[in-house]
């Protein structure tokens, strides 16, 4: 800032990084913006409870399981952060998802006509996903049908269609190599250290690109505290994630998957204008409009992207299983991917939340389910532990939304 | 006052089906100026914007931009010609930093759509110092944080950064406090302290009388007049507005024109 008084931030600044770091969190916090603390302290408490609980939970073998168990639903829920960001939902993921898994199971069925490899099946379904997405798009965007019905309609279409498709034997097996290994296949001990070399080197990149920019732009380069710890933290987790699954099988493909896409749609929603006009329209959409966003264009790219990455996701889970039978896509897959994303601090009220969102809360989902299946306790003590952290989730998010409007801002 | 107007309409008129909004309505301001433009409600104020800012063009009559004929289409033609709108309800994103609402629309990208925060970061404060607009601390906060009059700041200054010509603010004070409304005026007066047209429209007379140099009164659609600040009242005023006809001729502006 350049005017003559000079901010709280900026005096807690000067005291030091920590401090600021706290004051610029209850800022945002007073914006309605409850950010990523609460669930990565909610994470931390769940992983030391397990670990004391049982013997099994802290160890190579399960941590490269849990890799893999939380794969398929982070991705799918990377979509509905993007859907909840324009204040809209997504109810067909779950099916998507399955048609994504049956989609690619077809095409590398051997013995049939289609000769697509193992890439081209993925690449079709990944087009099918951008097509499913824009057609459901169009109707939210165009026509003003709400998305919740439209997505609604679109659960039982692409149920029935997976009940045709898979007829009357019920399930295609996968013998295709490449599509397995999406799941199934872990990198070696040198590759997982690469990696994560790779990993924290981006992130130092892009903090010198961001400090040199601004120091350019002779603007406040912020606290250097702040940034080094932030770097420290990402170093421990790639580095240490890399040495407890190389104790085991190694570092899961599924899991470089998922940070790869965490990574590459968090740039698009942060960085790019696109994901500006994301979060401008899922704010305020008269607004947006009036700024010269088409709005309905953003909408239907939403739509695409949610589909796309729900049949990605199936793509992962079907992999997993080597098959996909008639129960592809039900269950819980839909409301764990959308609890994920809001248990991760995306709001449901649009505008707030970050990608990262979907990451962290399908580790929470996925960890107290593993957890609780390791110490022996049955299904519904994980439906009702889920259930509760999810409303937990968006009371937190409620309340402060609420703060804001009692304010009268 | 430069001898060319910024804006000129010539007769213009409006009408939606059968109601005729604007009937053969003459409207002018000039660089370095702030034009009030009052009426009771439905005496076509926001048609008349509404119709300069392209949202709907006018039906007949002649829009003069810096002395040459315009075509207003649409709101990127008004735009382009550097005629900015502050509209009411403000149009910020809540969600969304000063800086983020600043560039909304228009945001500053490379090849790949990736956007210069730090040049974007670094024209906002300085448009916002170019205001005197002091009171945001930081402009990387986010708009449901700050205050009615702060907003009102940066909706005025997002629409001056864009080498605008004429701004039009649309009712800026209103649900504003008392020290809220005087930052508002202050920033109107600074606006047209930098040579830009500034058209306001205000029900509050007092607003007006505090900013306006000219004031232009509507009623049922037609100019009662044009009024020179220093030389009227605001008992002259409200009943140009209510009656159509001011009390004292002597009040009619000061180039001796009058339009009845």
């Amino acid at each position: 800032m350049s005017d003559g008084a000079p901010s709280e931030v900026e005096e807690a600044a000067e005291r030091g990084g920590l401090s600021a770091a706290a004051r610029a969190y209850l800022e945002r916090l007073k914006a309605g913006d409850v950010g990523s603390l609460p669930v990565i302290v909610a994470l931390i408490a769940i992983t030391a409870f397990f670990s004391y609980k049982s013997t099994v939970f802290f160890t190579a073998i399960n941590f490269d399981n849990l890799i893999v168990q939380t794969a398929g639903t982070a991705i799918i829920a990377i979509g509905v952060v993007f859907v909840l960001l324009l204040g809209e939902i997504d109810l067909s993921i779950g099916y998507v998802s399955g048609v994504g898994g049956v989609i690619v199971a077809e095409l590398q069925q051997a013995g049939t006509n289609h000769n697509f490899g193992g890439l081209g099946a993925i690449v079709i379904a990944l087009i099918a996903g951008l097509m499913i997405g824009a057609a459901q798009g169009s109707f939210v965007a165009l026509i003003a049908v709400p998305s919740f019905v439209v997505t609604l309609a679109g659960l039982l279409i692409w149920q029935g269609a997976i009940l045709k498709a898979l007829g009357t034997e019920g399930v295609i097996g996968i013998q295709n190599n490449f599509i397995n290994n999406v799941a199934n296949y872990f990198l070696s001990e040198e590759a997982g250290w690469i990696l994560a070399g790779v990993v924290v080197l981006a992130y130092v990149l892009g903090a010198v690109g961001s400090y040199v920019s601004r120091r350019r732009a002779g603007l406040d380069t912020g606290d250097l505290t702040l940034t080094v710890l932030k770097g420290v933290s990402i170093a421990v987790i790639a580095f240490g994630v890399v040495a407890i699954c190389n104790h085991s099988r190694g570092v899961p493909f599924a899991g470089v998957l998922v940070v790869a896409l965490v990574g590459f749609w968090s740039y698009v929603a942060r960085r790019t204008t696109f994901g500006r006009h994301v979060y401008a329209v899922g704010g305020n959409a008269e607004a947006a409009r009036r700024a010269g966003i088409n709005v309905a264009r953003i909408r239907i790219f939403v739509f695409m992207i949610s589909s796309m990455m729900a049949v990605l996701g199936g793509i992962v889970l079907a992999a997993r299983l080597n098959s996909v039978d008639l129960t592809a896509g039900s269950g819980t897959i839909l409301l764990d991917a959308i609890a994920a994303a809001v248990i991760g601090g995306t709001s449901l009220y649009g505008g707030r939340g970050y990608v990262r969102a979907a990451l962290l809360g399908a580790l929470v989902i996925k960890t107290i389910e593993n957890g609780l299946d390791l110490i022996g306790q049955s299904d519904w003590v994980k439906d009702v532990t889920t259930g509760v952290i999810l409303l937990l989730a968006v009371t937190l998010d409620t309340v402060s939304r609420r703060r804001l409007a009692r304010s009268g801002r | 006052m430069a001898d060319v107007p910024t804006l000129e309409l010539r007769n213009v008129s409006k009408s939606f089906g059968s109601v005729q909004a604007l009937v053969d309505v003459d409207f002018d301001v000039h660089d370095g100026e702030v034009m009030a433009l009052v009426g009771d409600n439905g005496a076509g104020k926001s048609t008349l914007i509404k119709s300069i800012a392209g949202i709907h063009p006018f039906d007949s009559g002649e829009v003069l931009f810096e002395g040459s004929r315009v075509n207003i289409h649409g709101p990127k033609e008004a735009a382009r010609l550097g005629i900015e709108v502050v509209y009411q309800d403000l149009a910020l994103c809540d969600n969304l930093d000063v800086v983020q609402n600043m560039y909304l629309g228009r945001e500053a990208h490379d090849l790949f759509q990736r956007m210069r925060e730090a040049e974007m970061e670094k024209r906002t404060a300085e448009t916002l110092k170019s205001l005197s607009v002091t009171t945001i601390r930081s402009v990387r906060q986010t708009v449901a944080t700050l205050s009615g009059g702060q907003r009102q700041s940066v909706a005025v200054a997002r629409a001056v950064m864009w080498n605008s010509r004429l701004v039009i603010l649309d009712e800026p004070t209103a649900a504003l406090g008392v020290a809220q409304t005087h930052q508002v005026l202050e920033l109107v007066k600074r606006l047209a302290e930098q040579g830009l047209a500034v058209i306001i429209i205000s029900h509050n007379l007092t607003d007006v009388f505090e900013v306006a140099d000219r004031i232009s009164v509507l009623r049922l659609g037609r100019n009662v007049g044009v009024y020179d600040r220093k030389a009227s009242t605001q008992e002259s005023i409200i009943s140009a507005i209510t009656v159509g006809a001011p009390i004292k001729a002597a009040a009619i502006a000061g180039n001796g024109e009058t339009r009845l």
